[in-house]
Parts: C-alpha cells; structure tokens; sequence
C-alpha cells in the first residue's frame, strides 16, 4: 500500500458531530412511522418466584390497549434467547422472551402491551396482576456453586454452568522452585455499562411481502439478524436489521435480547409497526452487566523477582441465563493472564455460576479489564512482599522486543511490542524517581500519597475467526459512483467511535480524494453485505484493514481502464494523488474519468466489467496485542478516606494512529470507565435480589469534575498483521486504568501495612482500612 | 418512566394558586422546578390527580434586602441564587451553598422552595437555613404561617408544609458577621447529594466565639442543630484543642444515623464530626 497521507495521521474532527451536536441524527426513537403502536413491559418485581397465575383481563380492557401478552402466548412460537458461545459441557437454560412459569431475575420480561401510545401502554402494564409465590434467591456466586446452596434451573441440579479451564505450563514444578508464593483474593464487581441511550427496538411487518424491517440500538446488525430471523423462523432474506445512529453500546448492544424477537412477532401478529424504548430504570436492570468475578490469584517467584508461575481460581457470575457471550467473556481473561510479562507456568480454573440476577456479558473490555487487574494488583503485592520498586519488578518480567511474536503460556503471540519504551516515556513524564521522594516527604509529614503503575497489554482486533463463536472477519465495498463520489459499506457498526471519520480518511488517502467525498455507510443489512460488527476493538485492525484490501482491488480495477483511456501500459502507470498518470506518454486521466467511464461503458476493454466496485472480507491471521503504561498519583484525606487524585498519565501504543483525535477521544473516556471502576461504580443487589442500584442517584457514573486532567502520549509499534500498522484502542483506557488507580491508593496507604483492598474503593472502605 | 395522568394548572398569582389549593389541595403537588417531583411522577411514586405549576408566578421569584431580612423567593433557583451579588454580600453562605447543589442544570430548574418542601435528608439547604435561623413563609386559604427552620424539618422526606398550603417565601436575618460562614459537604458520588453536609455562621469578637449555629444535614433522616457544639464554642476561643473537642460532638444531635450502600451510619458521625471541625476553623479564618 502506497499512497499520499493527507488525512492519514491527521487530527481530523469527526464528520459525524455536525449533525449529532445539532440533534440531527435519527436514533430508533426518532424513526417514526405511520400507525406506530406502543410496548411496555411488565418485569417481574422478584428475583426468583413461581408464576401461579397472570391475569391481563383488565389490561385488555383499558383504553387503546391492543394487545396483551404473557409467556404462554409466545411458547412455541418465538425461539429462545440466543447463546453463541461453546464450552465443554457448556449448561444453556432455555431463555423465554417473556417468562414461563418462573421468574429468576428483577428485570425479567413477564408481559407485554401494546396500546396506541406509549402512556396507555404504561398505564396498562399497572392493571396485568400476577400471582407469584417467591422461591428462596441465590445471589452469591461462590454459594452458588456449593451443593446445598436452590437451585436456579432445576433440569441441570446445580447451579454450576461451566467449568473453565485454561492454561499450560508446569505449575507444580513453579511452585515448588519458588521462594516465595503471593496469592491474593480479588472481587471484580459488577458493573453496567450505561450507554448514554437506552436500547429501544422498532419493528415492522409486511404481511403481503412477508419481510420485515427491524430497528435496534445495536452493535451487530448483521449477527441480530441471523439470530431473530430464526427466532422468528422467517427466512433470514426478509428480515432487514437497521442499526441507526446508535448512542453508545459499551458491549451491551453486543447481544441479541428477548425484545427485539417479541416486537418483531408483535408486529408479525398486528401487522402494525411497534416501538419499545428502554427506560433507564429498565436498562440498569435488564441490559447485561459486565465483570463480576471473585477468585483468588497465586504467583510463584522467586527472590529476584522472576515469574514462575501463576494460577487463578474465579467464579465468574452468570446471572440468570446466558447472553450472547456470557460464558466467552471469562474465557478471555484466562487468555490475557499473563499480562506483559514472561510466566512459563499458567492456569486458571473458571466456574461458571447461575444467580438471580441479570446476566453478566461485554462491558468495555470484557473479561480483559479482570486479566489486567489481577496481575496489575499482585505485581504490587509481590513488590510489597520483595520489597522491591514496583517498576523494577515489572521491568524484569517484560519480554524483550526482539521477543516477539512472543508466546505466552495461555496460548496466544502477542503480536509485537516494546513495554520498556512506553513505560519509561511514562516514568520520564511523571518524573518517577522525584516522585517518589515526594512521597517520602510527604509520609514523613503525615500525608498519605501514593503512587500507581499498571503496564498493561490487551488483546484486540478479535478476532481470528477459529476464536470467535461467529466469525472474526470483516467485510467492506467500495464503490466510486459515475461522478466520482466514494460510498464505503462496511460491516463494522459504529456507535460512537467516529469510524464514519477514520475509514473515510484511509479511503480518501488511498484514492487521492478529497474526504468529503467518501460516504461510510453501516447498520443497514439491505444495503451493506453481510458484516461482524463492533465490539472488541476490532473496528480499524479489522474493518479498516478490509476497507483499504477493497480500496486496493478498486484502484488495481480502474488501473486498467485508465490504461485503456490512455492508450498505455498497465504496469506503467502510476496512481497519485487520485490520477492516473501513463509513461512515457505523460497523459493522466483523473479517477472521476475513470468512473465516468467504467459506468457510461462506451469504450472499455472487452474482458473489463463495467462499473467501479470492489469488496473485500478480511480475515486477520492474529489479533493485536496493544500495551501501554499509566501512571496515577493520588493523596487521600486522612480524616475521611477521600481519594484525590494529583496526576494521570497514560502511554498507549495502539500501534499506528489513523485519526489523533479519535484515539485521544477513545482513552479520556476508556480511562473514565476504568478510574470509575475503581473509585465509584458497583451494581449492588440486596440478599433479596432486590437491585439497589437501579438508577443513576445511585449507581455512580463518572462525571467530568470526578475527573482528573489526562497526561497522554503514546509510543508506536508497529504490527504486521494487518497492512495499515494498526491495533486497536477501543478498550486500552478502560484495561489499563483501574489497576494504575487502584494501586496508587493501596501504595498510599503504605504506611497502614495495608496489603488489598476490593474495588470500588470508596473513601468509606479507605478510611476502615485507616483506622483497623 | 411515564406518570400516570393528572390535570395540569399554571396559575399566575399566589392568590390564584391558594384558590387552586384549597379545591385540589388533597390531591394536588405543586410543581416548582420539578427536580424532586418529575422524577417521582416519572416513577410513580407520586400519583397526584392534578399538578400546580407555580412557575410562572412572579412575586415567588423576588430576592431582596428588606432592613435586617433577606427575601427570598420560593422560587428563586439555586443558581440565582449562587449568582446574587446581593446576597454574596449580606449572607455569602447562602451562594455557596447553592452552588454546590448538583450540577448546573440542577441548580437551573431547582429551587429553594422546593428543595426545602421536599425535605430530603440528604439536600444541602437545610443545613445553611438551620445555620442562619431562617423562617419559611407559607400561605394558604386560612392566610400566612411562618415556619422557623428549627421546627420547619419534621422527618425524612417530610416538612411542616400542610396539602393545602404553599411556601411563598423564605427569610434570612441579615448574619452580622456575613464572612464568618462556610457550606461544606460530603457528596455522595452519583447523585451528588450530600452525604454529610455542614453549614456554619460565626460572630467572632476578639478572638472569641460569641455566637455560632451550625446546621447539619445528610447524618440524620432529618437536618438538624449541632447545638452540643454550639454550646461547647459559645464565649470561647477557637483554639485547636477547643474546636476538636466541641465538634468531636456533631453527630450528638442526631436522632439517628442513616445508612446505605453509600455510607454507613458509623461513617456518616464520623464525617458530620470531621465536617463540623473544617467548617468551624474554615467560618472562623474567614472572620
Ligand atoms: C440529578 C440531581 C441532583 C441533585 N443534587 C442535589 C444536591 O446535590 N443537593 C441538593 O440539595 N439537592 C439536589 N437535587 C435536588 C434539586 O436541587 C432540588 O432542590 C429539588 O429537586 C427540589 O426542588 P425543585 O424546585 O426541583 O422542587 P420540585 O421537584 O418541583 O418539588 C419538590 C416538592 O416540593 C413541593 N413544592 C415545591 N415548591 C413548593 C412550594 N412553593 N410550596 C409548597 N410545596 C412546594 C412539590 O410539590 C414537591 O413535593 C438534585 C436533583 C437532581 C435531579
């Protein structure tokens, strides 16, 4: 790939703010079609009751009420909720769309109604009575798993899902060289990803066409519908999946919900559009959680600080039923355990539990975010127990760049990388050393400072399709139409990483046009060819990549033609800045003529198909292993636990950076998601099941003056396996974050001896741990 | 997160607004800024059959000096009153408190009235009106009652306003020593309510406390006077040895401690007594 870099590399601000700053964009709220009727949905109030009876006589009867439905009028009707991830042994419970028989979570759908408008549709949802009688409630994870413990979903005896496990190596023979073993219980709370807009859905039927048209807040257009054609059992070609303007997905729109198959069969029965938009009482309640692991972590070393070995033992917690990917997520942490560092020896043990509560799935990070913080967190445990510099620790575990493609013991090769590099750009930026005499002083005066380090590395651009449940390709065309116009499909779905901007600039660069002229077009599965998705940091390493493969196939295509135009050589000619230019002849013709003529066709070759457009599925050969180091500084209140925090900085190597702007923009709000996780952010469920947090006066995301000013550089290390350079940064601030903030705050408490504490820590816990 | 159905009225007039009470007034919310009151409608934890929307009556909007009072109306936002020169110089805690009330668009729509009304344990104007022996004005068909602060809180989510009443406006005894105050909080980190707030208004003579109120709010279900403080600084010197000892009795006061995923009971005494300490030295160097 040669060409020109104008845009390439640029701060380009995204193409896509103009209208979403003026409210202009069209969310599925903002579709609205002729006859629309409306859903609400009846929850179930328990976290684990039987259904004796559901009376929706009076519903029926309230005022432009339609219909009323329960789970015995879609049993046998609309398939289950899907769950595409495998493992041995793998225990799927049958997800109904709406109940049956059973309640097992707060936030299960039990009924729904459709009315006219949205308030007589709520209004009625409060007349449906139902008769429950509550069962006993499973809400911790490790007591589900142990034998005396009621059992969720009776036909499996036990409320074990899976049993994981992972890893290679000789641990016995770790443990046994070891000096010293470090083990370390750790809590990964429950978090939900808070999307700034709700899910919603609307569907539409047409019943002489016998198609349908499905709008959803959603990350996979195409994978949701695959899956809710054969919910439904329409033939896949008759359903179209819009994903329109999406307001942010965190990987909770990164699954296929009971919703969007009902309001399609609703609309199938009425022959009427229906719309369902969450509330956000529902979407803290109803959309799936991320995180949730406890487990415990030991580490073989030896005195110097060599790694030998570690093991993980973790219960991950299901929740109610499997999503989509549920089982998957603990899967990749057991591929990212061993961080940026050489352990011969890995293994870890994942149980799997059902609870009554929401399902665990994606959250920024999935799965990754735990790898990173349990290893984050024991190296400072190990440094505490050596007594050495957290850094130098580090340092001595890294593989070394001319390691790489480097191995590691849970099976995967990291790609490249060079961890000194980001790390002391980092410690350069903080001033490492002076720090910490800083810090020395200021315990000396009583004052509780701490410093964190977190050297991360991620695993991205997922995936290989042997490691995805669903294919890990992407898929992309390019078209140049009669006037000279670019149209890109692309089956990646943004919903906020500003992708519309970055493929756009690598197709402006390749073809020498200006960028305004290319339009990026996703979401639509009538229109664009059959895509994975976003999720996974896999926009650019993945969809990029297939967008500049299709690129290429385009500009070879209309090579040849502006040979023919020309009366020149093929292999003469050169491509620039959007000419084609003969030799020796001198004669250009621009890449507009090209088109113009490859459409009007009065005078092509005869073997040359008309038209200008290519397609183009890539499948990556590796993922991408981004890495990076950040740094927090932080001085708690030592009166009341209170964390401030004086300094962040970040180093991140997403390997090339397409757009500046765009990765700045992906690690400020990557590293706000983290430095929540470990300051504010837990999703509580009472014993009961009852949730706590089920609105946002309680459940703290953070807001910007909960923030400290972001250091942010990078470092830029290639990888080779993708042709444009690049990794992937979708996640990288929400990975490396936690661990450098929890850290800082357990390094400040220093001179309390305090060894761990359990996410979120908040200044209550701190101030414990002060005065234990 | 739709409300049931009410009946809706926008009177222009507090005359025409005590009319609208007495007929509706069993079954009837006032709507001021609608912080507290849309999103339990939105819930359905209110349900009223009609809403009074006080919003466009003018005379609750008033902020003024009268004499030794400050006028302030029911209505007058949070960020008015942040924003008041005015009152920055008669009685400064009153601005500062306001101004660490949420957010900016909270502090837009909230209003004094209405904050005050809803009663929550947790809001911040209940501490600075205990610290400044401010009285709530009510009208109704029966005519005026005026509430003092101390008796204004009743319990959690309830104060002295009756259904058929209306607070019309609250006043403020002009602080002699306007300076000597300080709000200090403890926000809870999503909603940014408080998690221990402490307001203070000092008169120092010579070095020594010769007056002192300090309101506290978020410990109790209900705000209330931190007077074992008080007592324990009155005719006193500040000293260090003083303050701690004196607000080492914050949470004395407190009919009980509230507690919940945010903070527990024992954290929230803990607080109001490191709380009461700032705020005290803070009020005090401000003199
Ligand atoms: C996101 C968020 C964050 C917030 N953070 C804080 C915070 O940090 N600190 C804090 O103190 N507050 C906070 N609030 C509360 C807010 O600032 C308002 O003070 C509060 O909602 C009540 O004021 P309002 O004008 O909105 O009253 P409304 O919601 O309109 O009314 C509240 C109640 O008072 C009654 N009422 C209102 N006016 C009168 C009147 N004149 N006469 C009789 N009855 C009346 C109503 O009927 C209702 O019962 C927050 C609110 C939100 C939504």
């Amino acid at each position: 790939m040669s060409f020109l870099a104008k845009y390439i590399g640029q701060k380009v601000k995204r193409t896509e703010d103009p209208r979403l700053i003026q409210g202009l964009g069209h969310y599925v709220d903002d579709i609205k079609l002729a006859d629309t009727l409306h859903v609400a949905i009846l929850r179930s109030p328990y976290a684990h009751a039987k259904i004796n009876s559901i009376n929706v006589e009076g519903a029926k009867q309230a005022p432009g009420v339609m219909a009323v439905y329960t789970g015995n009028d879609v049993e046998g009707k609309v398939g289950y909720v899907p769950c595409a991830a495998a493992l041995p042994e793998l225990k799927v419970p049958k997800y109904p769309v709406l109940a049956q028989g059973k309640v097992i979570f707060v936030g299960q759908p039990v009924a729904a109604v459709v009315a006219t408008d949205k308030y007589k549709a709520r209004d009625a949802v409060d007349l449906i009575e139902v008769d429950y009688d509550p069962l006993d409630v499973v809400t911790d994870p490790e007591r589900a798993a142990k034998p005396d413990c009621p059992v969720i979903h009776e036909e499996f005896g036990t409320n074990v899902a899976f049993v994981h496990s992972a890893g290679t190596g000789d641990l016995e023979a770790a443990f046994k060289q070891a000096d010293k073993i470090v083990s370390q219980r750790l809590n990964h709370p429950r978090l939900a990803p808070i999307a700034l807009e709700t899910r919603g859905v609307l569907a539409q039927y047409f019943p002489g066409e016998q198609q349908m048209n499905l709008w959803s807040s959603t990350q996979i257009p195409h994978l949701m519908r695959t899956q809710v054609a054969i919910m439904l059992g329409i033939p896949e070609n008759k359903l179209r999946v819009v994903a329109p303007e999406v307001g942010g997905g965190f990987g909770s729109k990164l699954n296929v919900y009971a919703e969007e198959a009902l309001l399609g069969w609703i609309s199938m029965q009425l022959h009427k559009p229906v719309k369902w938009i969450e509330t956000r009482r529902e979407n803290m309640a109803a959309t799936i959680h991320g995180r949730a692991q406890v487990g415990t972590v030991d580490v073989a070393v030896k005195n110097d600080g060599t790694l030998l070995g570690l093991k993980y033992n973790v219960t991950a917690d299901v929740g109610a039923y499997h999503q989509l990917l549920t089982p998957a997520i603990p899967t990749l942490t057991g591929l990212m355990l061993s961080g940026a560092y050489k352990i011969p020896a890995i293994s870890m043990t994942c149980t799997g539990v059902f609870t009554n509560k929401m399902s665990t799935d994606a959250y920024r990070g999935a799965g990754r975010p735990e790898a990173t913080y349990l290893i984050e967190r024991i190296m400072d445990r190990i440094a505490q127990e050596l007594k050495m510099d957290p850094v130098e620790l580090r340092r001595k575990n890294f593989p070394q760049p001319s390691e790489f493609p480097f191995g590691t013991a849970t099976g995967l090769f990291y790609d490249s990388g060079d961890y000194d590099k980001a790390l002391n750009k980092a410690l350069e930026i903080v001033d490492y050393k002076k720090l910490r005499e800083e810090q020395k002083a200021a315990r000396a005066q009583g004052r509780l400072m701490g410093i964190g380090v977190s050297t991360y590395v991620e695993i991205c651009a997922i995936g290989p399709s042997a490691a995805t449940p669903a294919g890990g390709w992407e898929s992309a065309t390019v078209r140049v139409e009669p006037t000279g116009k670019v149209t890109v499909l692309t089956g990646i779905s943004p919903h906020g990483q500003g992708e519309e901007t970055s493929f756009a600039q690598i197709v402006a660069d390749m073809l020498g046009v200006d960028l305004n002229d290319v339009l990026v077009i996703h979401g639509d599965t009538s229109i664009v060819q059959y895509g994975i998705g976003t999720f996974g940091s896999r926009g650019i390493a993945i969809g990029g990549t297939a967008i500049a493969m299709a690129t290429e196939k385009v500009v070879a295509k209309a090579r040849k033609l502006a040979a023919h135009m020309i009366g020149a050589d093929e292999e003469g000619i050169t491509f620039e800045n959007g000419k084609f230019v003969g030799s020796p002849t001198d004669k250009a013709v621009t890449l507009q003529e090209v088109a113009l003529s490859a459409h009007v066709a009065h005078n092509i070759p005869t073997d040359f198909e008309p038209g200008l457009v290519a397609t183009h599925f890539f499948e990556p050969k590796n993922f991408t292993f981004p890495f990076g180091t950040h740094i927090c500084v932080v001085e708690l209140d030592k009166d009341t636990g209170d964390v401030k925090i004086l300094r962040y900085v970040a180093v991140d190597d997403c390997g090339k950076q397409i757009n500046p702007l765009l990765v700045a923009g992906q690690v400020h709000g990557g590293i706000a998601q983290g430095l929540a996780q470990a300051l504010y952010e837990e999703v509580v469920y009472d014993e009961n099941g009852q949730l706590l947090t089920g609105e946002l006066m309680d459940y703290a995301v953070p807001k910007a003056h909960q923030l400290p000013r972001y250091e942010c550089d990078h470092t830029e290390t290639p990888t080779d396996v993708n042709p444009l350079g690049v990794k992937g940064v979708g996640e990288a601030g929400t990975i490396g974050s936690t661990p450098a903030i929890a850290n800082a705050v357990i390094d400040a408490l220093g001179p309390f001896g305090v060894q761990h504490i359990d996410l979120p820590l908040r200044p209550e816990k701190l101030w414990r741990a002060m005065n234990n | 997160m739709i409300p049931n159905n009410f009946e809706y009225f926008a009177p222009t007039s507090i005359d025409e607004a005590v009319k609208l009470l007495e007929k509706h007034g069993d079954d009837c919310k006032i709507l001021s800024g609608g912080h507290s009151l849309i999103p339990a409608l939105k819930l359905r934890l209110a349900a009223p059959a009609v809403v009074l929307d006080i919003g466009r009556i003018k005379e609750l909007k008033q902020i003024k000096i009268d004499g030794n009072t400050i006028r302030i109306g029911a209505n007058a936002t949070h960020s008015e009153i942040a924003n008041s020169a005015e009152l920055k110089q008669h009685c400064p805690l009153l601005g500062e408190t306001a101004a660490q009330i949420g957010d900016q668009q909270v502090r837009n729509r909230g209003t004094l009235g209405g904050s005050l009304t809803h009663a929550d344990p947790a809001a911040d104007w209940p501490a600075a009106m205990l610290a400044l022996n401010a009285e709530i004005v009510v009208r109704s068909g029966k005519g005026e009652r005026v509430i003092k602060a101390a008796d204004f809180f009743v319990d959690i989510m309830t104060s002295a306003v009756q259904p058929h009443e209306i607070v019309t406006e609250i006043r403020v005894p002009k602080p002699a020593q306007p300076n000597a105050a300080v709000y200090l909080k403890v926000p809870q980190s999503a909603s940014g309510y408080a998690v221990v707030g402490v307001a203070a208004q000092l008169k120092i003579n010579n070095g020594q406390c010769e007056d002192v109120s300090i309101g506290v709010t978020g410990l109790a279900p209900k705000a209330f006077r931190a007077k074992s403080v008080e007592d324990a600084l009155r005719g006193k010197a500040l000293d260090e040895g003083t303050v701690s000892a004196a607000t080492a009795k914050a949470d004395a006061d407190a009919s009980d401690a509230m507690e919940d995923i945010h903070a527990s009971g024992d954290y929230r005494r803990h607080l109001a007594r490191v709380y009461a300490k700032r705020a005290v030295q803070t009020a005090a160097s401000r003199a």
